[in-house]
């Protein structure tokens, strides 16, 4: 697992993808925290908290988008599923190797705290929260995009099918409050990514959304798990 | 060493694999022969635990490869039929995550030194992957296959798009290779069998329609003997005259023409030598003999006669069947 782990890392490193992501990743980052929190002027950096997640819908397909479907593209699947590991240890090393990257963008956002800081009022356990949040909803993100690479041989299709499907969990956030019904509302409202982490951006350690993150990201993991099996049973 | 019991595969409503049965022993190299579609990219598959079967069981070194997966791949080395390199690696990088792919407690610098070395393509060990030929690059497959030093090694077109210095240098390798593993190869090209393996299954439609040692299935199908021989003189005399000789059951012109001198192929009956009175009835007409060479059948005949007999056997079931 360790190998896959450090493979998947270098190799987003030695092709253009992983320079890409990053300079794209921060260029957004730095455009959204200059609009909605400097030129705002505010040190609030909860809005761009919301707008970098609404953000990841782009971004992060674009780190996903090639985890499985290229091994299966250039049946190098083959070598790694002939290899004394287990399914479990391939999906979680390329999740994890994903997740790096990602956290390591993210965390590179935190200098903007600093100049912020100097010049405003931070409050600081609603910005650490924030971050909180971000890596949350981060982590589910790329969860669900390693499950659709697992689904098809092209990368763009999973990309295309990621940013769907995570249009699909924001939207449902979005559109709630307008369904009439009760028992409809509560149940889509548990498939709302996108505002379970409130808590977090008003500074408080919301347990229950650190477990219902946790969760959405296992439910994909898992299920990315038996799609690989799956494909031996074909 | 391996060990592979009525194993059925079906995809949908297609049955790939139909009651495979067959064991190799250690240090034997099967060659594994059908034409295209037979199954036997998805036999390699289901032994390297790559699919699996619909029903029966695949052993390797007496451990069931769907019951302790891990355990079973440890001892494999495959080489798909499309070698799996990552293009963007090293050649020395790729083996080395090979290496740490399949949990190796080796020397690892020597090791893999070793395995660069054997396969050739120690020269080319800081270059890029996806920047090799072809040749290379189906090299560094098989050096992958070799990491980790794995009793079993199996094959899938080891030599498919090599050029002919390529394919003789990867046989020879192959046949060193059977002096301390077990190999299985698959092939669709009859020569590389007959020159690398011990033994061979021949598939056809899933089903195994023969398992021989290679030189006996070449004498057991090889009922008569024959002769090419190339002669000088008038073609239809020399034709009949040989027909005459006793002992010849058939005598044919090719329609070969070297010079004066046309070539014909001879067939004798079981037990006679037909070269010294060939060779009086020829000196007598003053024909002169240019050529005698004993023509084996090779295995592209064997294998057109087994498949052929194979149908035959199973037309009449089939009739039945309706």
């Amino acid at each position: 697992m360790l190998a896959i782990y450090k493979k998947e890392l270098r190799s987003y490193f030695t092709t253009p993808l992983g320079y890409v992501f990053a300079a794209v990743f921060l260029a957004v980052s730095g455009a959204v925290f200059g609009v909605f929190t400097v030129q705002a002027r505010t040190s609030d950096v909860s809005t761009f908290c919301r707008m970098m997640i609404l953000g990841y819908l782009v971004l992060l397909p674009l780190l996903t988008m090639r985890s499985f479907s290229e091994e299966k593209r250039l049946r190098t699947d083959q070598l790694i599923m002939t290899s004394p590991v287990s399914v479990t240890g391939v999906v979680m090393a390329k999740f994890l190797s994903a997740l790096t990257v990602f956290a390591g963008c993210t965390l590179l956002t935190c200098l903007y705290y600093i100049p912020l800081s100097k010049y405003g009022n931070t409050n600081v356990p609603r910005a650490f929260g924030c971050l909180v949040a971000m890596l949350l909803v981060g982590m589910c993100f790329i969860a669900v995009g390693i499950f659709i690479s697992t689904l098809t041989e092209s990368q763009v299709a999973a990309a295309v099918g990621t940013m769907a499907t995570l249009l699909v969990f924001v939207m449902i956030s979005f559109f709630n409050g307008r369904i009439n019904s009760y028992p409809v509302r509560r149940a889509l409202s548990w498939l709302s990514v996108y505002s379970r982490f409130t808590n977090f951006t008003y500074g408080i350690f919301d347990f229950a959304a650190l477990l219902y993150y946790l969760s959405v990201a296992a439910v994909f993991l898992f299920l990315a798990v038996r799609f690989v099996e799956k494909r031996r049973w074909a | 060493m391996i060990e592979v019991e009525s194993i059925i595969k079906n995809y949908g409503s297609v049955v790939a694999l139909d009651d495979v049965s067959f064991t190799v022993n250690e240090g034997e190299i099967v060659g594994f022969l059908g034409p295209n579609g037979a199954g036997k990219t998805t036999m390699m598959n289901i032994i390297t635990g790559y699919l699996s079967s619909t029903s029966g069981t695949a052993k390797v070194c007496g451990i069931d490869v769907l019951e302790h997966p891990d355990e079973a791949k440890k001892k494999i080395g495959f080489l798909p039929e499309q070698p799996p390199l990552y293009n963007e690696m090293k050649v020395k990088e790729y083996l080395g995550f090979v290496y740490e792919l399949k949990n190796c407690s080796l020397n690892r610098k020597e090791h893999l030194k070793e395995v660069m070395q054997v396969t050739k393509i120690y020269d080319v060990k800081d270059r890029v992957i996806g920047n090799l030929s072809k040749g290379y690059r189906q090299r560094v497959g098989i050096a992958q296959a070799l990491v980790g030093n794995p009793p079993v090694i199996i094959f899938d077109e080891p030599t498919v798009g090599l050029d002919p210095k390529q394919i003789i240098e990867i046989r020879n390798l192959i046949r060193n290779l059977g002096k301390g593993h077990t190999v299985i190869l698959s092939t669709h090209i009859l020569s590389e069998v007959q020159s690398v393996c011990d033994r061979i299954l021949i598939i056809n439609e899933g089903k195994l329609i023969a398992d021989e040692e290679t030189r006996n299935l070449a004498r057991v199908v090889e009922e008569n003997r024959r002769f090419r021989a190339q002669i000088c003189g008038p073609r239809r005399e020399v034709e009949n005259a040989l027909r005459s000789v006793d002992g010849v059951v058939r005598a044919d012109a090719t329609g070969e023409k070297d010079g004066e001198a046309f070539t014909y192929i001879l067939e004798s009956s079981k037990g006679v030598d037909l070269r010294k009175p060939l060779f009086y009835m020829l000196a007598k007409n003053n024909w002169p003999l240019l050529g005698l060479e004993p023509v084996g059948m090779d295995l592209e005949d064997v294998f057109v006669k087994i498949m052929d007999e194979d149908e035959k056997r199973r037309a009449p079931a089939k009739r039945r069947g309706r």
